[in-house]
């Protein structure tokens, strides 16, 4: 497919630029929708299309009102508050245990591995609407419903298949005779752990945690049931502006996640390759 | 790609196991170093590295079983749970249990509801179960909410009478000396004596002979001391009675009971009761209850109640398939009423529209990915990894605000031609955008799963194929396809799980026509509080899930599951 060859007929010259065309068309249906809303950000009025003056790209026609109203809405504050707040503490959970049992489950001989697998696993698997029923039901049971506890717990549930299946994968890399030298050089398990394994798996656990932390910065459905208007998060806030009164100040949190989301993407891809070239198998 | 493939592939050196296996196949016992034969000291350093994989993995598994698996148990629990009926009317509920569900029940039946209703109402919860019942026969709602203050006053006129008769009935230390065994009076006395508070006293206890002698004023005064010292932490022998313990107290002198066994203080007062019972002036209780509401002489109403007097339901489920238990058995809902079904139907029918057009979309994507230079390949996949990595709520709000009729596409097409400015499509709000959004956020689940099943298939296939003579189509869709088979099967489950549980995307983008099962759960948690249904729909789709599910397992296997990049 990389060229065309010489002898190609004219059918299948023309197949080969219509199939171009086709993907092109395809991702421009992936990627525009994510592009078109950053432009509209700078928008100086009220609207959610081109103003004529944008389109003239006259510098009149854009402004930076939303923005400053993103920054200075104390509603918006608050939920940026939350996000902050609540993303980061379910990651430190999720990591912490994740870790630890991605290593356990890694070891030669688990007792019932399948069956704790797909438990662990399972949090991913079920629709966030069930957990989120569920979550609702039993936490209001025991009091964590409308809590920041709550929330993050529920957070760091949903996050931990994503660092068990990253931190294995890192794990399948890693030679174990490393361990064994340094526990034959007199370390103890716990400096062996910080010293020689975590050195080693760090890509994995720091992709596995970003993994984890997009979950719960991301996640609205739980925190809609298992919060309350306390623990308002940002995707709370932006669900409540698309589905009640629909205001371009989202437009701007949009575009500001957006970087976000790029400035993880491309973190994620740094490690992944780190981890890649240690293993020995750079990307071809 | 980060393929998780089972650790024990890992590169390794030799482990217990191997060891034992090498013991295994010696005749005679080797001994360790310490003397122990070889095969036992390598047994235990085997048992204690299992045990050390279950310690590191117990605080995930524990946290896990709390925080998620007990909430989704709880759920199921909930989608049969109805103990509600049988705890707020006990009483009810065994008076019901032998009437047959043709005319009225039983004078009994009406006086436990008196008792039970008063109860309830003094705990508030009367309204509660007035709700549960309302799922089941509408109306009911209202009729507990009236009834809860009027039973209270059953046995009002009963009362006067006795106290006429010796004004002793209508002190509380009096009705307490009769209820309570003579330890618990001594207790409160010095409870009292240390200048204890009522809140403090010790809890009240029915006296043993008052429970035989007078089974249903004991059980009516117990209700009454409960709820009088616990509920509202005051001291029952302080509080005058309610008004239907002298119903019960009529109702059971009325039975004639063997007074002369009583040991109890008060004997001549209960005597003289039990004399003048017979000539006090009384108002059937059929007739009160028609007084506080006409629905209680309707048949189907006493039917109802004793239906979902069991504590375990299938009629959270009936209901969520459109079907209905009624005292004759199981039947449909009337047709008005049917939109699970419906609404289950539109959920798979969309999710399989949702998969199609992602599969359609992501197959050429993923074969061109797969074929070019790594490096452009690479580039191109920023374009797939970017979407996935973008919140789902930004996507949202992207095709909320493109989808609009004032939105971005809408004036495109105007301004192309294509449109005139009066036939604006509608694109939101309805399937259409439901559809058009989530293929869009869905697309990069089928697209990865396929890049990396095509990414294994040797270009060179196609070519030998040719090279025999084949047309491209029929290299294509004989050599090429059929091995690509395993990607579209993971990507298309991937995505028909996911697609099948969406919430968000349909809320905001479905309208009323475009909206799925998921919806339809919240709305029941949130808005109609009908939590039994929400968690029978909720047990559906999570069956369905899990079937999937299972079956993504069998073809991918469990912890191959792939995250872009």
């Amino acid at each position: 497919m990389s060229a065309l060859p010489p002898y190609a007929s004219t059918g299948q010259r023309i197949w080969h630029y219509a199939f171009r065309v086709i993907c092109g068309l395809i991702f421009f249906f992936l990627i525009a929708p994510i592009l078109v809303i950053i432009p509209l950000s700078f928008n100086e009025q009220d609207f959610f299309t081109f103003t004529p003056e944008m389109l003239r790209l006259d510098p009149e026609g854009y402004s930076l009102e939303h923005y400053r109203d993103f920054f200075t809405n104390s509603d918006w504050q608050q939920a940026l508050r939350n996000s902050v707040l609540i993303a980061p503490a379910a990651t430190l959970l999720a990591v912490t245990f994740g870790t630890l049992a991605a290593i356990g489950l890694s070891q030669p001989h688990v007792p019932g591995r399948r069956a704790i697998m797909a438990i662990l696993i399972s949090p991913m698997i079920v629709p966030l609407i069930i957990s989120a029923a569920g979550m609702y039901f039993f936490y209001s049971r025991v009091g964590l419903q409308g809590t920041y506890l709550g929330v993050v717990l529920a957070h760091a549930a949903l996050g931990i298949p994503f660092v068990i299946i990253t931190v294995t994968a890192t794990l399948v890399g890693f030679d174990r005779s490393l361990t064994r030298a340094a526990a034959s050089l007199g370390a103890d398990p716990v400096r062996t752990f910080f010293k020689v394994q975590m050195p080693l798996i760090l890509p994995g656990v720091i992709s596995g945690g970003l993994f984890a932390f997009i979950t719960s910065f991301d996640e609205v459905v739980i925190v809609l049931f298992v919060g309350s208007a306390g623990q308002k998060t940002l995707p709370w806030q932006m669900f409540i502006g698309l589905r009640e009164q629909i205001s371009p100040t989202i437009l701007a949190v949009a575009t500001i996640l957006v970087a976000v989301s790029i400035l993880l993407l491309a973190t994620v891809e740094v490690l992944r390759r780190r981890s890649e070239r240690l293993r020995g198998m750079s990307p071809s | 790609m980060t393929d998780v493939t089972d650790a024990t592939t890992a590169r390794r050196g030799p482990t217990p196991d191997d060891a034992l296996r090498v013991a295994d196949s010696r005749r005679e016992p080797m001994l360790a170093a310490d003397g122990t034969p070889l095969k036992r000291s390598l047994a235990r350093a085997l048992r204690r590295e299992k045990l050390r994989a279950l310690m590191l993995i117990a605080p995930l598994l524990l946290f896990i079983l709390v925080t998620f698996i007990a909430p989704i148990a709880d759920m199921l629990f909930r989608s049969v749970e109805n103990q509600i009926v049988s705890d707020t009317l006990p009483r009810t509920t065994r008076a019901l249990a032998d009437w047959d569900g043709q005319d009225l029940p039983p004078e009994d039946a009406f006086a436990a509801m008196a008792y039970d209703l008063t109860e309830a109402a003094e705990l508030k919860v009367h309204t509660r179960l007035g709700s549960r019942l309302n799922y089941e026969a509408p109306g009911i709602s209202s009729l507990f909410r009236k009834s809860g203050r009027g039973t209270g006053d059953a046995g009002e006129a009963l009362g006067e009478q006795f106290v006429t008769l010796d004004p002793a009935w209508e002190n509380p230390m009096v009705w307490a000396e009769l209820m309570a065994p003579p330890d618990w009076l001594e207790a409160r006395a010095a409870h009292y004596a240390d200048g204890g508070e009522p809140e403090g006293l010790p809890a009240f206890k029915l006296r043993d002979e008052a429970d035989t002698i007078l089974p249903e004023t004991a059980s009516v005064y117990g209700g009454f001391a409960r709820i009088t010292q616990f509920e509202d932490g005051d001291d029952p022998a302080e509080e005058d009675p309610w008004s239907p313990i002298y119903l019960a107290l009529h109702r059971d002198l009325a039975a004639d009971p063997p007074l002369g066994d009583w040991s109890g203080p008060h004997a001549d007062l209960l005597a003289a009761a039990a004399e003048a019972a017979p000539a006090m002036e009384t108002v059937p209780l059929v007739q009160q209850f028609e007084e506080i509401d006409e629905d209680w002489l309707d048949p189907d109403v006493w039917a109802t109640i004793k239906t979902f007097s069991p504590p375990y339901t299938p009629g959270y489920f009936l209901n969520a398939v459109d079907m209905q238990q009624t005292p004759d058995g199981v039947e449909l809902r009337p047709e008005t009423q049917r939109i699970y079904v419906t609404l289950f139907l539109r959920t798979l029918v969309m999710s399989l529209a949702i998969t199609g057009t992602c599969l359609l979309l992501g197959y050429p994507v993923a074969w061109l990915l797969a074929n070019l230079p790594s490096g452009r390949a690479n580039l191109l996949m920023i374009l797939v990894l970017l979407p996935f990595w973008t919140s789902l709520l930004v996507r949202t709000s992207a095709w909320k605000v493109l989808l609009q009729q004032q939105g971005v596409i809408n004036d495109t097409l105007v301004w192309i031609g294509l449109i005139a400015d009066d036939k604006r499509l509608t694109l939101i709000n309805n399937q259409t955008g439901t559809i058009i959004a989530m293929t869009h956020i869905l697309l990069p689940f089928m697209i990865l799963p396929l890049y990396s099943v095509m990414k294994t298939i040797p270009p060179s296939y196609l070519r030998a194929a040719k090279s025999l003579g084949a047309t491209d189509w029929t290299a294509f869709w004989r050599v090429y396809f059929p091995q690509s088979v395993p990607g579209i099967g993971a990507g298309s489950i991937l995505v028909f799980i996911l697609a099948i549980g969406y919430y968000i995307t349909p809320e905001l983008v479905g309208g009323t026509s475009g909206v799925f099962i998921s919806n339809r759960i919240a709305y029941h948690i949130s808005s109609s509080l009908n939590w039994g249904l929400a968690a029978a729909l909720g047990s559906i789709l999570l069956f369905a899930v899990l079937i999937l599910y299972w079956a993504y397992d069998r073809m991918v296997g469990i912890d191959n599951v792939k995250l872009g990049g």
